[in-house]
């Protein structure tokens, strides 16, 4: 904490941040392991011979245990299609989802909070009685809605789940900026004769940003096992495209008799949302203010 | 001292409506302050002495109301909207805050905080922005100007923050300054060097209000002295005739209770009788005479009104100290 802080022309909160991100063992393996499954999840499914939707006829049973022999690594679905590049192409839809679905979840978050917190008052009070009547919709209603209104689409996904995702993040937001309103920096902005709209998008936005990221790679992970959950209601995306929960529900099905299928996408997930967490962890302890 | 104003204080009144009532902060202030002077306002904490100048800003919290009139440069400050306080504040009328350690926001480099102000306002372009942050630096007596651009404010000292703090107030070339205690948080040899900045400014033609308890920064530094009592008024009185001859009994107890090297005989501080009154204590007569050892009848019934004496003070006492007797 002080050896970094001493950094003649250091780069600032963010290095130092990044410093103890370093230093924290579990959150740099976990940020590792991350990276390699994301160049897995893009580059994976043009390793194999096969695709998603190619059913291969030359093997005896349709769902065929994992081999080296027939290039079927993770060996082959109850229809006869390749579990590697599907297990590679489910992952690289949940994260997509969970990515972009986070990022809106972010971007009208973040603005909406500091707003309502920076502002306060009566405008305040509007904005999240706003959020309260969202809240209380019921989540699932609400997605049923959108997709019966505008058809199933991926791109629908991840606008669903981070409509309603924005809520908590304003809340969180909210609550750090109206803490922030009132410190001295923010009052010398004022004092300068700085817009509001300056003051929340340079003094307050960058100030809650540390919690902020911490409550985004904490909610990647629940977005994933949304998306599993609205899949396997059928919800989600669609057949031939698939993702990491579809690929466990599917999985669960056969679980008796080719237990490969659920297997490999679980280990998968599994070892997706526990590195998330450990790097939320690492990043909660980066960034915590408290030391600076 | 007579003649042009700068800013203008008439029957300058802050209340704030708290569960516990409404609170008179700031009564009846009437006060103005000339270019290129230094003026200071003492008092003790709760006086009233720095929500005077936030409602002039219009820096109020949002449960204050102010009432009366400050102008400056004859504009209406008391009750104008956000748009037409933002061509004031900073441009005009810039302000620098006690803490230095809690002024500067964290996460900007001191280039971006120094020069956002005339950026927004597209008063300068980038680089003549950047050739005047770094005289404002020189200016307040910062080395490396270059380098501390580069820097966060984490990276700075307590005693250059404050510095900083008064360069960005200069960065918009304004035609006051306000700071309100810049020296409390700061330490003796530190107080110094920002007293030194502040008095540089002053010579070079910027008028200071400087809000303050401590009189030694005031002696060093001030030309005329505004003394608050519980919200009021009550001397306003060139710095050397306040020094030597307070009037108001008040400004005496303030004077006497600061310690002196050269009385050594008296061993204890002396301290003013009793406690100023708690905010939203309405006071009949003389908000002083219960402390005052001078009260009389007539303190304790009757409102004291500002009177002008000779050599440019107005006090507001029943029973001024005579000037001429100079007690």
């Amino acid at each position: 904490m002080t050896d970094a802080a001493v950094q003649i022309g250091g780069g600032g909160l963010w290095a130092d941040s990044w410093q103890r991100l370093r230093r924290n063992r579990a959150a740099v393996t976990a940020l590792g392991v991350l990276v390699a499954l994301i160049v897995a999840a893009i580059v994976g499914p043009w390793l194999s011979a096969y695709t998603i939707d190619k059913v291969d006829w030359t093997l005896g049973a349709l769902a065929s245990p994992p081999s080296f022999g027939n290039g079927h690594w993770f060996g082959t679905d109850s229809n006869g299609r390749d579990l590697f590049v599907r297990v590679w192409a489910g992952t690289r839809v949940s994260l997509l989802v969970a990515l972009l679905a986070t990022a809106v979840s972010l971007v009208i978050g973040v603005a909406w909070g500091a707003t309502a917190g920076y502002l306060g008052g009566r405008i305040d009070g509007w904005m999240m009685r706003f959020v309260d009547v969202l809240y209380a919709l019921p989540y699932m209603f609400f997605v049923i809605i959108l997709t019966v209104v505008f058809g199933r689409s991926l791109f629908l996904i991840f606008l669903a789940i981070g409509a309603v995702g924005w809520l908590t993040m304003a809340r969180i937001v909210r609550g750090q900026a109206l803490a922030l309103r009132h410190r001295e920096f923010v009052e010398a902005a004022i004092a300068l004769g700085l817009p509001s709209s300056t003051i929340i998008a340079r003094h307050i936005v960058p100030n809650v940003l540390g919690t902020v990221i911490v409550y985004a790679t904490l909610t990647v992970p629940q977005v994933i096992l949304f998306e599993s959950f609205l899949s396997f209601l059928g919800l989600g995306v669609q057949e031939p495209l698939t993702s990491l929960g579809r690929l466990v529900a599917e999985g669960a099905l056969e679980m008796e008799s080719a237990p490969w299928l659920l297997l490999v996408p679980s280990a998968v997930l599994a070892v997706v949302l526990v590195c998330l967490n450990f790097l939320g962890d690492g990043l909660r302890d980066a960034l915590d203010p408290r030391q600076r | 001292m007579a003649g042009e104003v700068l800013l203008g204080i008439r029957n300058l009144g802050v209340e704030f409506t708290t569960p516990q009532g409404t609170v008179h902060a700031v009564r009846d202030v009437s006060l103005d302050v000339a270019p290129r002077e230094c003026l200071a306002i003492v008092g003790e904490s709760g006086s009233g002495k720095t929500q005077l100048m936030m409602a002039c800003l219009g820096l109020l919290a949002g449960n204050g109301t102010a009432s009366g009139s400050a102008r400056f440069l004859g504009e209406e400050l008391i009750g104008a909207d956000e748009t037409a306080l933002n061509q004031v504040r900073g441009a005009g009328i810039s302000l620098v805050l006690q803490d230095p350690m809690n002024s500067l926001t964290p996460h900007l480099r001191i280039e971006r905080l120094l020069t956002e102000g005339v950026l927004d306002r597209g008063m300068l372009g980038p680089s003549e922005a950047r050739a005047r942050a770094l005289r404002a630096l020189g200016r307040v007596g910062i080395t490396e100007p270059e380098a501390r651009l580069r820097q966060y404010p984490h990276e700075l000292s307590g005693g250059m923050r404050q510095r900083v703090a008064i360069a960005i107030a200069l960065m918009t070339e304004p035609k006051l300054l306000i700071a309100d205690e810049p020296t409390t948080a700061l330490d003796v040899t530190v107080q110094a060097k920002v007293l030194d900045v502040l008095r540089d400014t002053r010579d070079e033609g910027l008028a200071i209000v400087l809000v303050t308890h401590d009189l030694g920064v005031v002696a060093g530094i001030a030309d005329r002295v505004a003394v608050m009592y519980a919200g009021e008024l009550v001397e306003l009185s060139p710095v050397e005739d306040l020094l030597a001859a307070p009037a108001h009994p008040y400004a005496a107890g303030l004077l006497n209770s600061v310690p002196r090297l050269d009385d050594l005989a008296e061993s204890r501080l002396r301290a003013i009788e009793g406690q100023p009154p708690r905010p939203g204590e309405v006071a009949i007569g003389c908000a002083f005479a219960p402390r005052c050892a001078a009260a009389s009848e007539v303190c304790r019934e009757v409102a004291p009104r500002p009177r002008v004496l000779a050599g440019g003070r107005t006090v507001s006492c029943h029973a001024p100290f005579s000037v001429e007797a100079g007690t």
